[in-house]
């Protein structure tokens, strides 16, 4: 015996258990540095045809109107929204913030390219610049050992100035990666993204050009979770879920108590 | 065995249906741009020889519910509500045009503007396909605005608009795709007084309390329906008790 009424609620409450995941994925994430929003989509399924509209219920009559009955809802996606977060001072020289598109490139060590927008560099035992995770940025930058100070400029260009001479030498460029859709950036964890065939090809280039960000030394871009947003997100999630919920018990109070009375 | 029991148990049949709809409008409480369905019922009486005392029960789908949803503010540029009446128009897989409330758009890797289940949104000139940019404004008219890669602000360039159209709400009906179609007949104009809002989505315009309060009362309905069966049943049982020996 299926009752659709009550498969139906359970889409419902599938739907809005995913959607409660992502909301307290986002709170999890609100000070997480060049963290993106998440939201989940839902999408109505199939409508069953009950009953055609404009059949002939006689030979010379036809139905006014039909009954299609919809299946449910179900998750279509989560997707990730790439708008700017705030962008925070820290006065340290290695955190850097990408000041509009584009996204900081990272060798993975399978040999593969990751993006992100975190720019809390640190420095490693050779002198490289590497992300928190520990992945060297690409292409590497080696600041040598001694190095009095480091400077970013908003084009990429990193200078250092060495003890001994008096103007900062050049030891490399930090370059910037845009996608058509980065929407379509798949999402692996340690504030990285890997490139899919929804988001399309990297377009590399110098920050500042071209319609990238520029990037900006001594700051960090926040995540862009707006915690009140998600705060109301949540109250409406959980009362579609309790309303669902209700669905399931009214129409099982009904099978109830057609099997008790008959 | 009386008749009555199948007239009783078409309508307990058919307001678990009505029931199914109901749930179905709840579980798309939090779908962008949904249009609630209406469920009612109908009487069939069947004419035979005599009285036509038997009528039966039929619910059917009457129509949709075409109230506009509240606006969420998102913040994102390729998220556009309709402000007010209208609709988006969409390419469905068959090539038709279709339409939906559901602004959430979305960029392929080939530039296509489509909606979060894939399919083209309908531009001037069929569907709408955008060179990389630094910068997109979807106008109040739909109008899409590019900057393109490397460009100057000055250099902002209108690209297409999006096809919007605002037929009679009689003519849509929803296919099983979930989307709005056209009811046999002609395709309507575009409409140049359906208003975009850009950076919002529209929210489902299911009432809930409208639907629980709905629910409740299908399920007292079902109540009755049986409980017309429980008795016509103890009829039965009676009047074979009469016909007992002793």
């Amino acid at each position: 015996m299926t009752t659709p009424a009550l498969w139906i609620a359970k889409t419902g409450l599938d739907a809005q258990q995913t959607k409660m995941s992502v909301i307290s994925n986002n709170l999890a994430n609100a000070n997480t540095f060049g963290f993106k929003k998440e939201r989940a989509l839902f999408e109505d399924l199939l409508y069953q045809n009950v009953r055609q509209v404009g059949a002939q219920s006689t030979q010379n009559t036809t139905l006014p109107s039909g009954l299609q009955i919809g299946t449910g809802v179900r998750t279509v996606a989560t997707e990730k929204i790439h708008t700017q977060g705030n962008i925070i001072q820290t006065q340290n020289s290695l955190d850097i913030a990408v000041n509009g598109r584009g996204f900081m490139q990272v060798l993975m060590p399978a040999g593969d390219i990751a993006y992100t927008r975190d720019g809390s560099l640190k420095l490693d035992a050779n002198g490289q610049l590497v992300t928190n995770g520990g992945y060297t940025l690409e292409p590497a930058i080696t600041v040598p050992a001694g190095a009095q100070s480091i400077t970013v400029g908003t084009d990429g260009t990193v200078s250092v100035l060495e003890p001994g001479n008096t103007a900062p030498t050049v030891v490399g460029n930090i370059q910037l990666a845009d996608f058509i859709n980065p929407t379509g950036l798949q999402p692996i964890g340690e504030n990285l993204f890997r490139e899919s065939v929804a988001s399309g090809a990297p377009v590399v280039g110098v920050p500042g050009q071209d319609g990238l960000g520029t990037l900006q030394q001594g700051a960090l871009e926040s995540s862009n979770v707006n915690v009140v947003e998600e705060l109301v997100n949540m109250i409406e999630t959980q009362r579609a879920y309790e309303m669902n919920s209700k669905a399931i018990a009214t129409t099982n109070d009904m099978l109830g108590f057609a099997s008790n009375t008959l | 065995m009386d008749r009555g029991l199948y007239v009783a148990m078409s309508g307990a049949k058919q307001l678990l249906q009505a029931q199914a709809s109901n749930a179905n409008n709840l579980a798309n409480s939090n779908t962008p741009g949904f249009r609630a369905d209406l469920e009612q019922q109908r009487t069939m009486p069947l004419f035979g020889p005599g009285q036509p005392s038997r009528v039966y029960a039929l619910t059917e789908r009457p129509g949709h519910d075409f109230k506009p949803g509240a606006l969420q503010h998102t913040g994102r540029t390729l998220d556009v509500a309709i402000d007010g009446n209208g609709w988006l128009a969409v390419q469905t897989r068959d090539g038709k045009e279709a339409y939906t409330r559901a602004g959430n758009l979305e960029i392929t890797p080939e530039g296509t503007l489509v909606t979060e289940s894939g399919l083209p949104v309908l531009g001037s000139g069929g569907p709408i396909v955008l060179q990389p940019y630094q910068k997109l404004e979807i106008g109040a008219d739909g109008t899409l605005s590019v900057l393109a890669l490397g460009a100057n602000p000055t250099e902002m360039a209108a690209v297409d608009q999006i096809k919007r159209v605002n037929p009679d709400n009689t003519d849509l009906e929803k296919g099983t795709d979930g989307l709005m179609h056209l009811k046999p007949g002609a395709t309507p104009p575009a409409s140049a007084d359906v208003k975009l809002v850009s950076g919002f989505i529209e929210g489902s315009n299911v009432n809930n309390i409208e639907e629980m309060v709905q629910m409740i009362q299908l399920a007292r309905h079902f109540e009755n329906q049986i409980k017309v069966m429980k008795t016509l049943d103890d009829n039965s049982q009676a009047s074979s008790d009469i016909m007992r020996m002793g």
